[in-house]
């Protein structure tokens, strides 16, 4: 056994060549977008919504004929295969996140870049605006399709409002993905985060139709069935439900429900990913 | 220069850390040291501020780890291997860490060339082997460039001519002028690697000494004697008062204190006849089993009792039940040295 000594002539400091620019939001946003995109399952969750919305509307435009068109909007179609496709968007939401303290990645992570704020508002920004965007185009690729193949004046009179309908329903999409991300963050565990946002989407039309069979609290279950995701999402593609309801709140309010719940829940990672230990 | 004062980490009743104060100096290897879950490896996340201590404070050139502008630049750690995403590739895996400091993409070809994972760099690195995936977590803590390197038991599970690798690379970078902090459980590793030696146990500071410091205090030299004739050895030796300070098996004594030649001749005048006279030294791995082996959270309950390992400095074979019952791949390698 040999034991090293310290050799005096030894250099006390070592200085890089590198060059080390101050990092800032815009490198987090590299890194994460490397991240995204430098793995299989983005591709799989994203390829899925697509191949839903787009190969179970084309095959509804293919089905149908213009007065079909008379009641709903062009971009109807699109809704069925977003009802799936919806699920895939929340899964990769949770993925951005889980799969980072699933493979303990995370420590690196945040060894790297200590501000855990910035890697967070990265990883919300570039779930967020991908996730819109692969959206927006499958729908709206449905949508025109609709549009041209049944445009006739059979169809009936169409206006911008229900394109802007459907740009809101992918906005309604994108807000579920981000509320996975951040229930992502909360749980930091994948089947765990999924569950919760399943949970989210099929249980209140179970619940509200359990409740407004009993009458002191049929009206709490009136409002539950109106509000809940399938509905508002059925709404903002130009579905109107029919039934006994009563008259459907607007849009906007299902939509902003939607941004009180996923803000709420966003400031709270945002509180505990500062906090806790990783 | 990183500096920890007082630093304390509870969870819940259970004290990981236990006021720990010490300084780790530039331009030197410096041992981290204890046993399987003194508190090495959550010390090593309170000095990266992944874990928030309970109280006290580590400061990095007397900054918080958080406050340094360019953190990769200042601290490359490898803390856990395993830590990356499988289904990336080697370079992706260290693409996004460089991008997230503003890294140029060629030094992620460079450490990779320098770890010797070049030819695998596009390959997912869930199919890399123990010694390929260290090779990658080291490349990780080396692509800052930094001036402090943390690695937290880079050679745990690792083939000999990886243990020779990374010993080489250790020096090679501290003679740099960088800073090593490197952990372990095995002093024999640490003797042929560190100038400066740090040793906790269930989280408290042991000791705090150079290497050089510790191998003179600690190798502890005495005489074995081994003979057909053992009684009348001890009756002899008990004449001359000359205590044996441990009887091992087969007939042999262990002596400290007295020379091999006083022995030896003693033995001549009463004409015992001997079979062995050997002046031993007691192993540095030794003395730090001794130095904590109070302080050993999970000892092996192996059957033969595993006390006399340690009470008995004289029979590294025994060595290996020390912790060999819940980390085997560790005892393996220890054999295998």
């Amino acid at each position: 056994m040999t034991p090293t000594t310290t050799t005096p002539d030894r250099p006390r400091s070592y200085s890089s060549p590198l060059p080390s620019p101050r990092p800032h939001l815009g490198h987090a946003l590299a890194s994460e977008w490397t991240k995204l995109i430098s793995i299989r399952s983005t591709l799989w969750t994203l390829g899925a919504l697509v191949l839903t919305v787009v190969g179970v509307g084309m095959l509804f435009v293919s089905q149908t004929s213009d007065r079909d068109y008379e009641s709903i909007s062009f971009t109807t179609p699109a809704l069925f295969g977003l009802m799936v496709g919806q699920v895939a968007v929340m899964v990769l939401g949770v993925l951005t996140i889980s799969s980072e303290h699933a493979t303990g990645l995370v420590r690196t992570t945040f060894t790297a870049a200590p501000d855990r704020f910035r890697v967070l508002t990265a990883k919300y920004l570039v779930f967020s605006v991908t996730a819109f965007t692969v959206t927006a185009l499958s729908v709206f690729v449905v949508g025109i399709a609709a549009s041209l193949a049944h445009g006739g004046a059979a169809a009936g009179a169409h206006t911008a409002d229900e394109w802007l309908g459907a740009a809101a329903g992918c906005l309604y999409v994108t807000l579920l993905g981000v509320l996975a991300l951040a229930i992502g963050a909360l749980v930091r565990h994948s089947a765990g985060a999924i569950a919760v946002m399943l949970g989210v989407v099929t249980l209140p039309p179970v619940l509200g139709a359990m409740l407004i069979v009993w009458e002191a609290v049929a009206p709490i279950g009136r409002e539950i069935l109106q509000r809940n995701v399938p509905v508002a999402l059925s709404q903002l593609f130009g579905m109107q439900e029919g039934g006994d309801l009563g008259a459907a709140p607007s849009n906007f309010s299902n939509v902003l429900i939607l941004v009180l719940i996923t803000g709420a829940t966003v400031a709270a990672s945002y509180v505990m990913v500062g906090r806790r230990d990783v | 220069m990183i500096e920890l004062d007082g630093l304390t980490k509870r969870f819940g009743a259970k004290t990981a850390v236990d006021n720990l104060s010490f300084q780790v100096k530039p331009g030197l290897v410096t041992g981290f040291l204890g046993p399987n879950g003194a508190g090495k490896s959550t010390t090593m996340r309170m000095m990266l501020d992944l874990d928030n201590p309970t109280s006290g404070a580590v400061r990095i050139y007397g900054k918080r780890y958080r406050e340094l502008r360019e953190p990769l630049k200042h601290v490359g750690a490898l803390l856990d291997a395993k830590a990356m995403h499988g289904g990336r590739s080697a370079y992706n895996n260290l693409l996004c860490l460089a991008q997230s400091n503003g890294i140029p993409q060629r030094r992620v070809a460079e450490v990779l060339d320098l770890v010797g994972l070049a030819p695998v760099a596009r390959k997912k690195s869930k199919g890399f082997s123990l010694g390929m995936g260290q090779r990658l977590g080291i490349a990780s803590a080396l692509l800052g460039d930094p001036q402090i390197l943390m690695f937290d038991e880079p050679v745990n599970g690792l083939d000999p001519e990886g243990i020779l690798w990374i010993r080489n690379l250790m020096k090679g970078l501290a003679a740099e002028g960088r800073t090593i902090f490197v952990s372990s459980h095995l002093m024999s590793e640490m003797a042929l690697t560190a100038d400066h030696l740090i040793v906790i146990g269930q989280g408290r500071l042991l000791a705090d000494t150079s290497m050089a410091d510790f191998i003179h205090q600690n190798s502890r030299s005495f005489v074995r004697m081994r003979s057909p004739q053992l009684e009348q050895l001890k009756d002899v030796l008990h004449e001359a008062g000359i205590a044996p300070v441990g009887v091992p098996d087969g007939g042999a004594l262990e002596i400290d204190g007295v020379g091999a030649e006083q022995l030896g001749e003693l033995a001549a005048r009463h004409r015992i006849v001997l079979h062995e006279l050997s002046p031993q030294r007691a192993s540095l791995e030794e003395a730090f089993m001794r130095m904590t082996a109070d302080s050993v959270e999970y000892h092996a309950h192996a059957p033969g009792a595993p006390g006399a390992a340690i009470d008995n400095p004289a029979r590294p074979a025994d060595v290996p039940a020390w912790g060999a019952g819940f980390d085997a791949a560790d005892s393996t390698r220890k054999g295998g040295r």
